[in-house]
C-alpha cells in the first residue's frame, strides 16, 4: 500500500491538533472582557450589526463584473495561440466577442450599469 | 504550425442552432428600440424565426453523424428531438401573445429567453460529449429559472423560480459529479469512447457504481421523476402558464433526449446498475404522480403530478431499451411527442381562461363550462382523453407503443404497474369533466378572445386526433431516427 504514509501523516496532523486545542483549553486562562470577546479585538470599534440588507444593484454589479472578467481570461489563451490558430481561429473569437457586446449593449441600455 | 480549422460543412451542420442563436441576440436588441406598444411584434418575429428553422429542419435534416471533433452528433435522433423541440417553442409562442398582455409582462427578453432555452435543448439532443450535453443542458436551466420568475410582482412565481433555481443548481453539481468520476475512470468524455472503455470494467467497481447513481440523480431532477420531483408542483403552478406548458412538454422531452443519449450510448455497459434505478423511478414517478394528482384543487397543480407520472411512463421506453434497444427508444420518443400537444393543450386550455387580472386554475372555476363555452369543454375533453390514454387519441398510441415495447423486453410488472396508474389517472381526469358537464357554475367563466391562441389550441386539437387515427407516419419516423443513433 503506497498510500499509507500519506494517511499516517492525515491522522498524525488531526492527532496533533486536537492535543493542542484540547491542551490550550485544559491549561489556558480565561477572563472574557468585553472588548475581547468583540470579533476583532484590534481595529475600529464596531460601528453597527453586519447582518443586513444589501441593496440589490451590488450583485448586478458583481454578475456584469464576472461576465467580462471572464471574457478577458478567455483571451488570453487565444493571444498565445493566436499565430497557430489562424483566421479560423480569430473568427471563433469574434464571433465570442460580438455575444459579449450584445450582452454589454443590452446591460446598458437597460441601465444595469447606472448607479442612483 | 497552424491547427486546421473545423470544416465549414460541419460547422453549417448546426445551422438551426446557430440561426436560433442569432436571432435571439437580434431580439434582445430590437427589444431595446421598440416601444412599449410594439412588443408583441418581438413575439411574432420570434414565431416567424421558429417556423422558418423548423421547416429547415424537417425538410433538410442535417445528418452529417459525427461532427466537430464528435462534439455533436447530426443525427436522426438529434434531428427528431429538434424538431419536437421546435414545434414546442412555436406553439409557446403563440399562446403567450396574448397571455402575457393579460399578466402584464409583455417584454422582449421573453422571446429571447425562449429561443436561448431551445437552442440548449438543441445542443443537449445532438450532444455527443458530456461537455457539449452538460452545456445545452445549462443553458436550457439557465433561461427557464428565469422563465418561470418572470412576474416578478407575484410572489408564487419568485417562489418558484427560485426553488427551481436553488434545487437545479444543486442537482446540476450532482451530474457533474457523476461526469467528472466517469472521466475519471475512462479518460474521456466522448460518449462513444467512454461506452468503449466501460466495457472492460466490471460493473462492481465501486466508483462506476457511485457515478451511475450521481447521474441518474441528476437526470432525475431534470426530468422531475420521483423521488426528486419536490419542485415541481410549486415551480409549475407558480410559473407564467405558458412557460409551465413549455416545460412540462419541451424541457421534460430535453432532459429525456440527453438521458437517453447518455445512459443508451456511454453508459451502457453497465446497464446492469442503472435499469434497476430507472425502473424504480418509473414506477414510483407513475404510482405517486398519478395518487397525488387525485387530491389537488388546482387545476395547474393537477397537471403538474400528472406531468410527473407521464415522465414515468416515458422512462418505461428507457428501461426496455436495455434489452430491446430499437423497440424501447421508440416508445420512450413517441411517448414524448403525443404528450406534447395534449399537455400544452391542457394549459393553453387554462391560459383560455385566463384574462386581465383574474386568473382561474382552481377545478371548481370549470363548473358549467359545458354551457357557457361547449366548444372549449369539447376540446378539454379530447385533450383529457389523450394525457389518460384513451382511443381515439394520440395518448392512446404513446401509452401503446410504450407498454408493447416493456413487454417485448420484459418487464410485464412495470408494464402492470403502467396500466394500473394509468386507470387511476383516468378517474382524476374525469373528475375535471365532471365538474364542467354535471355542476352548476359559480363564476361565470369568461374565455379570451386571442386569434394566436386559438390557432395554437387548434393545431394541438387536430395533432392529437390526427396522430390518435394515423400514428403510423410518425411511428416510422420515429423508428427510422432511432436506428441512426450511434
Amino acid at each position: 500500500m503506497n498510500m499509507l504514509p500519506l494517511l499516517i501523516t492525515f491522522v498524525l496532523a488531526g492527532l496533533v491538533c486536537a492535543l493542542m486545542l484540547s491542551l490550550s483549553r485544559l491549561f489556558g486562562p480565561r477572563r472574557p472582557t468585553p472588548v475581547k470577546s468583540e470579533p476583532f479585538e484590534c481595529g475600529m470599534d464596531q460601528m453597527e450589526q453586519p447582518r443586513r440588507q444589501f441593496s440589490v444593484k451590488f450583485s448586478v454589479v458583481a454578475m456584469l463584473f464576472i461576465v467580462f472578467d471572464i471574457e478577458v481570461a478567455f483571451l488570453y489563451p487565444w493571444a498565445v495561440m493566436f499565430r497557430r490558430l489562424d483566421v479560423a481561429g480569430f473568427l471563433a473569437v469574434l464571433v465570442f466577442l460580438g455575444l459579449l457586446t450584445v450582452a454589454f449593449v443590452y446591460a446598458w441600455r437597460r441601465g444595469a450599469l447606472e448607479w442612483n | 504550425m497552424a491547427i486546421p480549422a473545423p470544416p465549414l460543412s460541419e460547422v453549417l451542420a448546426l445551422w438551426p442552432e446557430i440561426l436560433l442563436s442569432v436571432a435571439a441576440c437580434a431580439l434582445l436588441i430590437f427589444d431595446l428600440l421598440t416601444s412599449r406598444e410594439r412588443k408583441a411584434a418581438i413575439g411574432w418575429w420570434c414565431f416567424g424565426v421558429l417556423v422558418l428553422t423548423l421547416v429547415g429542419t424537417f425538410l433538410h435534416p442535417p445528418q452529417a453523424g459525427s461532427i466537430l471533433s464528435g462534439m455533436f452528433l447530426a443525427d436522426g435522433y438529434a434531428a427528431f428531438f429538434k424538431v419536437l423541440f421546435l414545434i414546442a417553442a412555436a406553439l409557446t409562442v403563440l399562446i403567450s401573445l396574448r397571455y402575457l398582455d393579460d399578466e402584464g409582462i409583455q417584454r422582449g427578453e421573453y422571446y429571447a429567453l425562449l429561443l436561448f432555452a431551445t437552442v440548449g435543448m438543441m445542443f443537449l439532443a445532438g450532444g455527443g460529449d458530456f461537455i457539449s450535453i452538460y452545456l445545452g443542458l445549462e443553458l436550457m436551466s439557465l433561461s427557464t429559472y428565469v422563465l418561470v420568475g418572470f412576474i416578478r410582482r407575484d410572489d408564487a412565481s419568485t417562489e418558484g423560480a427560485v426553488k427551481y433555481f436553488l434545487m437545479g443548481a444543486f442537482t446540476s453539481g450532482i451530474l457533474l459529479y457523476g461526469l467528472a468520476l466517469l472521466y475519471g475512470l475512462t479518460g474521456s468524455t466522448n460518449l462513444a469512447a467512454v461506452a468503449q472503455s466501460l466495457a472492460g470494467l466490471s460493473p462492481d467497481n465501486p466508483a462506476l457504481v457511485l457515478a451511475t447513481i450521481l447521474v441518474v440523480v441528476g437526470f432525475g431532477f431534470k426530468i422531475a421523476a420521483v423521488p426528486f420531483h419536490m419542485w415541481v408542483p410549486d415551480t409549475y403552478e407558480g410559473a407564467p402558464t405558458s412557460i409551465t406548458a413549455f416545460m412540462s412538454s419541451a424541457v421534460k422531452a430535453a432532459a429525456l433526449a440527453g438521458l437517453a443519449r447518455v445512459f443508451i450510448v456511454a453508459l451502457f455497459p453497465s446497464a446492469e446498475i442503472w435499469e434497476v434505478l430507472w425502473w424504480i423511478l418509473a414506477a414510483l414517478s407513475m404510482i405517486l404522480g398519478n395518487v397525488v394528482a387525485i387530491a389537488q384543487t388546482s387545476l395547474k397543480r393537477m397537471l403538474a403530478y400528472s406531468s410527473i407520472s407521464h415522465a414515468g411512463y416515458a422512462l418505461i421506453g428507457v428501461v426496455a431499451a436495455t434489452q430491446a434497444r430499437e423497440v424501447g427508444l421508440t416508445g420512450a420518443l413517441f411517448y414524448m411527442f403525443v404528450y406534447l400537444f395534449a399537455t400544452m393543450g391542457t394549459f393553453g386550455m387554462v391560459i383560455l381562461l385566463t384574462h386581465q387580472g383574474f386568473r382561474s386554475d382552481k377545478i371548481a372555476d370549470f363548473a358549467g363550462l359545458s354551457r357557457s363555452a361547449p366548444l372549449a369543454a369539447f376540446i378539454y375533453i379530447i385533450f383529457f382523453l389523450s394525457l389518460a390514454g384513451i382511443p381515439p387519441t394520440a395518448g392512446f398510441v404513446g401509452k401503446l407503443v410504450v407498454f408493447r415495447a416493456a413487454i417485448e423486453a420484459g418487464y410485464i410488472v412495470l408494464a402492470v404497474i403502467g396500466v394500473a396508474t394509468s386507470a387511476i389517472a383516468a378517474y382524476y381526469y374525469f373528475m375535471v369533466i365532471k365538474t364542467m358537464f354535471m355542476e352548476e357554475a359559480v363564476v361565470q367563466p369568461q374565455l379570451s378572445s386571442s386569434r394566436p391562441l386559438a390557432i395554437g389550441l387548434g393545431i394541438m386539437v387536430i395533432a392529437t386526433v390526427l396522430l390518435g387515427l394515423f400514428p403510423a407516419v410518425v411511428l416510422d419516423a420515429v423508428t427510422e431516427s432511432v436506428k441512426l443513433l450511434q
